[in-house]
């Protein structure tokens, strides 16, 4: 009902867009090598594609097919692009024990195998740090950049692409070796961080996007809209928390690491030249599923509910637990709890 | 319509005549115009990966020449102010070349915030009616806005006079006056909003703090005029442009009130930083001594070094009526306030970011010739700009064709 509210009151702008697509699509046919990768129709139906909250049911069904069909063709794999929209009655919340969490990056990688994050260069949604216990959470004591033995141990290879300069962490190679051999986690006398989108209640990422092509969900969820991105970064100098990532270069994802259970405003694969980020693994948890993330955590120091729900496990754990969450001077009110459960 | 046409090619024929030292000058600029658009082209082709940026830093040098150039465009225009209150002979001379220069600043404005974005081919979002701009909210879309109307401002006025001066009639000042007085608020604002954009960056202490707006007035009041007092001296030397020795003093004596506010704002953050000694203390360690191997300070300490002596020499009767130290003055403020506002505003923002990484940023090759590119783009359209007004400004260059065809 809402949608189709909005879709009246902008129906004059939306007129003008319109008397504006033969322009543009004269411009966008002229081509220019380069600009525009290719010059198919599709290139130019991305082009004139309307914001996501302004699309019409009929409208929105077409995009999702021309994703899975443009999916198929890249990668040969079939996919469903979903674009569920948020249950009534849910606010996600979520709970992160600090007192197990041992560092082992298991849910990094886990992370980066549901949500179809680009390989090479590698992006991570989920950034594990690893504090001296002395000094508590103080930033300028976190070390990303630790190695750790085991399951969320690097391959050779995966190191590699880590290590290079237009990698997501550029200082890899540096910062580690600069460690020691010993890569069994938890090292003695550290304790850990996992830091990811903290999903605001006030999220500043929102607030200074020029173009809204981020926004708050219903069950609090901040996504962006891939298609309407226009890549200026301003989200990532607004954002306390470091959880947007930009594409860099062309995302590039192996057809056989697909995930084909995709949703909009998820982990369908991105573009270059775009910001994602952590949705709570939306194309889980709005079909009743835990977060990749939460599911992998050999300790169980990952939790995850319905904050609007008293009888949940995330309430409780709110409710008994003493409880922080990050950068609390900055009123950002993250949906991401802090907690120490033992 | 016959009178615009003569106007056009007037325009033509006086950009296609210069001599030795105006064609190795267009030429050099057209050089590195087609060596930045070869390195935007490599650029588009992979990405922005060809830059330094990543997720740590990621804003660089294309914001940082943005930010100081929003303050050449709004100084330029500002100093009609005292042009006014001290009755300078040539006022309207120095209305037009401010708001040339306005133009031209806005134009590179412009290109390197098209350069920085990871989508252009979206650039149209941006716009009201077009796209989906987030007003009020976003700090961005109020500078989109008030940087395109005071673009569009300045191009009305320029071409208003280039016109009226062409067809040899005088100005309406009904038309001309009001605009001008939109134009002096619209040049406040622009700086405004811009400093507002990073000031309202929660997440980053540095911008955070509520002097960045009034430090941006000051400082771009000094890196504005620089560039003018150069510009009047070539042109009163090279085609007779009329302006005393006194309003040059002048403006350099404005000059050196408006530095000592922003080395005293500059002073007064760093003795609030330095003092208090909380955590947020590192960013301005990072651009004053540098932490983890970052770079800034290295140009910063000259740059400050610079403002300081431009100040003394603005100061100091005997200096600013030198010419020698006057236009030494000029280079040494352009150096200061550009790694100031520069490098000095965005990289120390960045470093260390939200989670206290330190990435060491320093712009790439592609960077510098596309941002070299750009500033060539904007020279080029300020040259052409100044070529066309000087026979309007009542210059040497009086007689041309196209006066007479006019008058016919």
């Amino acid at each position: 009902m809402k949608k189709e509210n909005s879709n009246r009151r902008l129906s004059r702008r939306t007129f003008l867009r319109n008397s504006m697509q033969s322009a543009a699509a004269v411009a966008a046919g002229l081509c220019l090598p380069g600009v525009l990768a290719g010059c198919d129709t599709k290139v130019v139906e991305a082009f004139l594609q309307k914001h996501f909250l302004e699309l019409s049911p009929s409208e929105l069904n077409k995009v999702l097919r021309g994703l899975e069909k443009e999916n198929l063709k890249k990668y040969g794999t079939s996919t469903v692009v979903s674009a569920k929209p948020a249950m009534p009655g849910v606010l996600f919340g979520y709970g992160l024990d600090l007192s197990r969490c041992i560092g082992c990056r298991r849910c990094v990688h886990a992370c980066v195998k549901e949500n179809n994050q680009s390989r090479d260069p590698a992006i991570q949604w989920i950034r594990v740090l690893e504090f001296p216990k002395e000094k508590g959470i103080d930033f300028s004591e976190a070390n990303p950049y630790y190695c750790a033995s085991g399951a969320g141990q690097l391959s050779d290879e995966q190191r590699d692409i880590l290590a290079k300069p237009e990698s997501q962490y550029p200082l890899y190679q540096q910062k580690e070796t600069a460690q020691g051999a010993d890569c069994k986690v938890p090292r003695p006398d550290h304790f850990y961080v996992p830091i990811s989108c903290q999903q605001c209640e006030n999220p500043p990422c929102v607030k200074v996007c020029p173009v809204n092509a981020t926004w708050k969900e219903p069950d609090g969820i901040v996504v962006i809209d891939y298609n309407w991105c226009i890549g200026c970064r301003y989200c990532m100098a607004a954002c306390p928390y470091g959880a947007r990532h930009f594409n860099w270069a062309e995302p590039k994802l192996p057809a056989q690491d697909v995930n084909p259970d995709m949703h909009y405003l998820g982990n369908r694969p991105r573009y270059r030249g775009v910001v994602e980020k952590c949705t709570y693994c939306i194309q889980r948890t709005r079909n009743g599923r835990y977060p990749a993330c939460v599911e992998i955590c050999p300790v169980g120091a990952r939790k995850f509910g319905n904050l609007l729900d008293p009888k949940s496990e995330i309430r409780s754990i709110m409710e008994r637990k003493r409880v922080l969450i990050l950068k609390n001077d900055l009123a950002t009110k993250p949906k991401f709890y802090y907690f120490y459960g033992l | 319509m016959g009178t615009l046409v003569a106007f056009l090619r007037t325009c033509t024929s006086i950009w296609l005549k210069g001599n030795r030292y105006y064609w190795a000058w267009i030429i050099f600029l057209s050089a590195l115009i087609v060596s930045g658009m070869a390195a935007y082209a490599y650029q588009v082709m992979h990405g922005l990966i060809v830059t330094n940026m990543r997720d740590q830093v990621s804003w660089g040098f294309y914001i940082g020449n943005f930010t100081f150039l929003v303050g050449v465009a709004a100084a330029a225009v500002m100093l009609v102010i005292p042009a006014y209150v001290y009755q300078w002979e040539p006022i309207k001379e120095v209305l037009l070349l401010g708001e040339m220069l306005a133009i031209s600043a806005l134009v590179m404005c412009m290109l390197f915030v098209a350069v920085d974005i990871g989508r252009p081919d979206r650039m149209l979002h941006l716009f009201p009616l077009l796209g989906k701009p987030n007003f009020p909210q976003s700090l961005l879309s109020w500078d989109v806005l008030v940087l395109s109307l005071y673009f569009s401002l300045n191009l009305v006025i320029v071409t208003y006079l280039l016109y009226t001066g062409f067809t040899g009639r005088h100005y309406n000042a009904k038309i001309l006056i009001p605009l001008v007085l939109i134009s002096i608020p619209s040049a406040i604002s622009i700086h405004t909003v811009t400093a507002f954009l990073y000031n309202g960056v929660v997440a980053r202490p540095y911008w955070n703090a509520s002097i960045l707006a009034p430090r941006f007035l000051a400082s771009a009041f000094c890196s504005g005029p620089a560039i003018l007092i150069i510009l009047f001296q070539i042109l009163r030397k090279v085609a007779g442009l009329r302006i005393k020795n006194e309003a040059l003093a002048k403006i350099a004596e404005l000059m050196a009130y408006a530095m000592f506010i922003n080395l005293f704002l500059f002073g007064a953050e760093m003795f609030k930083e330095f003092y208090s000694h909380t955590e947020h203390v590192i960013y301005s360690q990072v651009l004053l001594f540098g932490v983890g191997g970052t770079k800034v300070h290295v140009f910063m300490w000259p740059a400050l070094i610079a403002s300081i002596t431009a100040f003394f020499l603005f100061l100091v009767p005997r200096t600013r009526n030198n010419f020698y130290t006057m236009n030494l003055g000029c280079l040494l403020i352009w150096f200061g306030v550009y790694t100031e506002k520069g490098m000095g505003l965005v990289i120390p923002g960045l470093t260390p970011d939200t989670l206290g990484e330190i990435y060491v940023y320093a712009p790439s090759l592609t960077e510098y010739r596309i941002a070299a590119g750009i500033f060539s783009i904007g020279f080029l359209v300020f040259t052409l700009l100044v070529k066309i007004a000087m026979p309007i400004m009542n210059m040497r260059e009086t007689n041309l064709p196209g006066k007479s065809a006019a008058q016919k």
